[in-house]
């Protein structure tokens, strides 16, 4: 699968190397090049400069070939953006989107973007384990 | 009307004095505590501090009754959100936001912005205007049907010149409206009007066949 990366920082670049050690064909988008030093020097895919939230940069990274499209700036909004022109204009057929502000995150998940908050998933993981560890003491 | 501004810069803050001077209710979101406290010493309370991007700041300032919500932040992706949010969250009937970029006006649009505002565009129509050889200046744009207002300037060197208005090749889309002659009074083109040097010529056509008609206005 051809998949695009917008953000290479810890998520992104972590994230590129698995996909990229799986087989798959990764280009990775960043406005900043001081942030590919976060790919291993084992990474076979493409480390592209280019901001994801403009057209011409989605086009050069290839994005009218992609299966798949990854927004994982820290921006929220610019994740928002950049997955609804990968979306609208480009018909890309997975559009995943991180959206740390978790009202935002269910707003854009009902207008059909496949969207994860991080803050929730963490918060209920860490309640879970906390959780999991009363369960056993109690035991 | 109530009206939502987002974003307390330059832009929004002579926006808010002009609505507010057309006596509108209007309400400025601005993050940055330090502009808020400016314009409020100076305007009053119309500044309120938040992110204008989130529904929980537009819910506290009663987004639900506002007739207009207008974006005029420096990022295009905050002025979408903001816009998406309003219309989605708070059935707001009319978003207006400011582009940066003015490629993004076909995907705001899609996204169900009302209106989009490019002022790169604008500047750049601004400046060709005061460009003297441009051959082609753009007036105006009318969106919601598509079609731009222009200048077209025959000069001595148009293969045109001396041609009448039935023999030249328009594209469909387009209209003459007005000729203003070097001397004398402007008129309205009819079949058998004859281009001369000097001429500005006002037509209406498409975006898209602009080229065009300045092909077959001035020749190649």
């Amino acid at each position: 699968m051809k998949i695009i990366i917008m953000g290479c920082g810890r998520v992104g670049a972590r994230f590129a190397s698995l996909m990229d050690e799986d087989g798959h064909e990764v280009t990775v988008l960043d406005n900043d090049t001081y942030s590919f030093r976060r790919l291993p020097a084992s990474f076979g895919g493409t480390a592209l400069f280019g901001n994801g939230i403009d057209e011409e940069a989605q086009k050069r990274a290839g994005i009218e070939e992609a299966d798949i499209f990854v927004a994982l700036t820290q921006g929220d909004n610019r994740n928002v953006m950049s997955c609804q022109i990968a979306k609208h204009i480009f018909n890309v057929p997975r559009v995943m989107c991180r959206i740390y502000d978790p009202l935002r995150e269910e707003m854009y998940s009902v207008l059909g973007l496949e969207t994860i908050s991080p803050t929730k998933v963490f918060a209920q993981l860490l309640k879970e384990k906390i959780e999991k560890k009363e369960e056993k003491a109690e035991d | 009307m109530y009206i939502i501004v987002i974003g307390g810069g330059r832009l929004g803050y002579y926006l808010l004095k002009a609505l507010l001077n057309e006596g509108h209710e209007v309400l400025v979101l601005e993050k940055d505590s330090r502009i808020c406290r400016t314009i409020t010493d100076e305007l009053g309370s119309v500044c309120f501090r938040g992110d204008g991007c989130e529904a929980s700041t537009l819910a506290e300032v009663g987004t639900g009754r506002a007739g207009m919500l207008v974006a005029v932040t420096g990022d295009d992706e905050d002025n979408l959100v903001a816009c998406q949010v309003a219309k989605h969250k708070h059935n707001v009937p009319r978003t207006v936001a400011r582009l940066r970029n003015p490629q993004n006006a076909i995907l705001f649009k899609k996204l169900g912005v009302d209106v989009t505002i490019s002022t790169t565009d604008i500047i750049l129509e601004a400046i060709e205007r005061e460009v003297p050889t441009h051959p082609l200046t753009q007036l105006m744009s009318i969106d919601e049907k598509g079609l731009v207002i222009v200048d077209v300037k025959i000069t001595p060197e148009s293969t045109t010149v001396g041609k009448k208005v039935k023999e030249l090749s328009l594209p469909k889309e387009s209209k003459l409206a007005l000729i203003i002659p070097n001397k004398g009074n402007a008129h309205v083109p009819a079949a058998n009007t004859v281009l001369q040097a000097g001429d500005q010529i006002i037509a209406v056509t498409s975006p898209e066949t602009k080229g065009a008609l300045q092909v077959a206005l001035r020749g190649v």
